[in-house]
């Protein structure tokens, strides 16, 4: 019974990593589009020829995210056994 | 007919049709049979799980219009389309492990299955059974409509005949082979959607003449297409968020996203998926969303918005590699299907005839029914497909938010909070699959939202109220 509530915390605190990190991508997301994006289009600035603000929120946003999750899933998820103990 | 695009595509269903086949003769020998039928045994390793997932959100996509969308919309709907990034991690996370303990303790092997027991209420089995069926039968059906057109646009051949091609090719594999096969061939199907939509995008930016010079094209005809804003300026930065929401964190009450998230075998292959799933996800979605509206200088004035991927993919490439790069969309169509078949199916058979008609059936007699309720419920769509009746298609505008609406506080908040009981699950599901039908209906964009968003909020107070209301009466029981 000690182990399944280990293994509880280990599960809950993953699920709060993964609110964590939607939260942040939210943010970053919606910073960028309408930080940057809510200027006339004439006043845009480009990067690679993208609008900036494409470019920082959803193209370096998504590589951003992509190594935050595998940072993160390698660093603190922890691998844990999924069946009740030996009955298999 | 278009021979040169045709044959690496026939090519393409062929290999399909194969995995299928070799996955059925597993099955054959198999001795548990629903666990391997339904969930393949629970064998999943992190690449196909990743794989499986990514295709299957593939739907959501197709549901918010995709890449003909992006193309009269401009920047702003791949903006919007990039909430579904998201999904790449945060099924796992928040499923997760938790997920996987329990539904492994319960035995269960659907989302049904999860609910009974966490719940142990007939209602709440028998309205989720219902909502499941009426809402994923008419996506289906939907679906089906989408890739006979395709067959149809690209052949040339009548819609009934491409119809019927799409039909038993999707029939089949499913009906042999099962969740096994379903998962192998999504694997073979986001492959083809990851490389497919990267080659493709390429091409039409050459064919464009570089990114500066599209965006310039695009901006000497309409400055707002550059804009977070859409080509009117309509999309309002509270409607995009929304769909965070709806095509992001809210896919975590699919059930056929759930139905995987019990599927694989160890931690370590759900690890392996959360990364593979998030860059997979992203690079489909951007390519994907950038390509229709990179498209536009290239071929204006495309009036179908269906079209627009088959018609830019024939512009720009050589015949052979146009056929290998639209096997991707069609591809998205079939492996949607295909793991909507099986889940009906398996909510009939294991849900409903196992827990209320025939609860001692013999393992037989359950593997000849499982085959032929997939298979006849596959006649059946082909039917419906035929000739599409309003009430279907009008049924598949709510079929996603609507389950969000129905499943999401049932499934999390009985995860992650003991207290939840079944009348704050009915509550809540009655009450979200309502308010999301009738907001639609007379009150569309509350707050300049999404009409999933506030039924959503609502049916987690009527969750949170009616369990708590009720937990001392049931205490009190006792």
């Amino acid at each position: 019974m000690r182990e399944k509530e280990e293994q509880f915390k280990v599960a809950h605190r993953e699920a709060l990593i993964g609110v964590g990190l939607v939260i942040f991508n939210f943010i970053w997301w919606y910073g960028f589009a309408y930080g940057m994006g809510s200027k006339k289009p004439e006043e845009y600035t480009y990067v690679f020829g993208l609008p900036a603000w494409f470019f920082y929120s959803c193209v370096l946003g998504f590589i951003v995210m992509a190594i935050l999750v595998t940072v993160v899933v390698k660093k603190f998820f922890v691998e844990i056994p999924f069946e009740e103990e030996p009955e298999k | 007919m278009n021979w040169q695009a045709l044959v690496p595509l026939i090519g393409i269903l062929l290999i399909i049709f194969a995995v299928g086949v070799w996955a059925g003769k597993s099955l054959r020998s198999s001795t548990s049979f629903l666990q391997d039928y339904f969930l393949g045994g629970r064998s999943m390793g992190g690449f196909l799980l990743a794989m499986t997932m990514t295709a299957t959100y593939g739907s959501a996509s197709s549901f918010i219009g995709g890449p003909g969308t992006a193309y009269t919309q401009g920047l702003g709907w791949v903006l919007l389309a990039m909430t579904q990034v998201a999904t790449g991690y945060f099924v796992l996370m928040i499923l997760g492990k938790k997920f996987a303990i329990v539904t492994r303790r319960y035995n269960a092997l659907t989302l049904v299955d999860f609910l009974k027991e966490r719940y142990q209420s007939k209602w709440v089995v028998l309205l989720s059974a219902i909502s499941i069926i009426i809402f994923l039968f008419s996506a289906m059906a939907a679906q089906w409509i989408g890739g006979a057109r395709l067959i149809e646009s690209l052949t040339g051949i009548s819609y009934t005949s491409a119809l019927f091609i799409f039909a038993l090719s999707v029939l089949i594999y499913v009906t042999v082979g099962g969740f096994r096969a379903v998962a192998l061939t999504d694997a073979i199907q986001g492959s083809i959607m990851f490389v497919g939509t990267l080659i493709l995008l390429i091409a039409v930016i050459i064919a464009g003449g570089g990114i500066t010079s599209i965006i310039t094209d695009l901006r000497v005809e309409n400055p707002n297409l550059i804009t977070p804003f859409g080509a009117e300026g309509t999309l309002t930065p509270a409607y995009v968020s929304s769909f965070w929401l709806l095509v992001g964190v809210g896919v975590v009450a699919l059930p056929q996203i759930a139905v995987r998230a019990m599927s694989y075998k160890n931690s370590r292959s759900m690890h392996r998926a959360i990364i593979i799933g998030t860059v997979v996800v992203g690079v489909i979605m951007l390519n994907m969303h950038l390509i229709g509206v990179f498209a536009r200088p290239i071929l204006p004035g495309i009036e179908v918005g269906d079209k627009v991927m088959p018609l830019i993919a024939l512009e720009v490439m050589p015949a052979w590699l146009a056929g290998i790069v639209l096997a991707a969309p069609m591809a998205a169509i079939m492996s949607t299907v295909d793991s909507l078949l099986l889940l009906v199916s398996s909510t009939l058979v294991k849900d409903i005839y196992l827990n209320y008609v025939q609860p001692n059936a013999s393992n037989e007699r359950v593997k000849r029914l499982s085959f032929g309720i997939t298979a006849l419920l596959g006649i059946f769509v082909f039917i419906m497909a035929l000739d599409p009746p309003n009430l279907i298609i009008w049924l598949n505008l709510f079929a996603f938010g609507g389950l969000e609406a129905a499943f999401i506080w049932p499934i999390v908040m009985g995860l992650y909070w003991k207290k939840g009981n079944k009348y704050g699950a009915l509550a809540s599901m009655v009450s979200g699959v309502a308010l999301y039908i009738l907001s639609d209906q007379f009150f569309p964009q509350p707050f300049g939202m999404h009409s999933v968003v506030l039924p959503v909020f609502i049916s987690f107070v009527f969750y949170v109220v009616v369990s708590m209301m009720t937990d001392r009466k049931l205490s009190a029981n006792l």
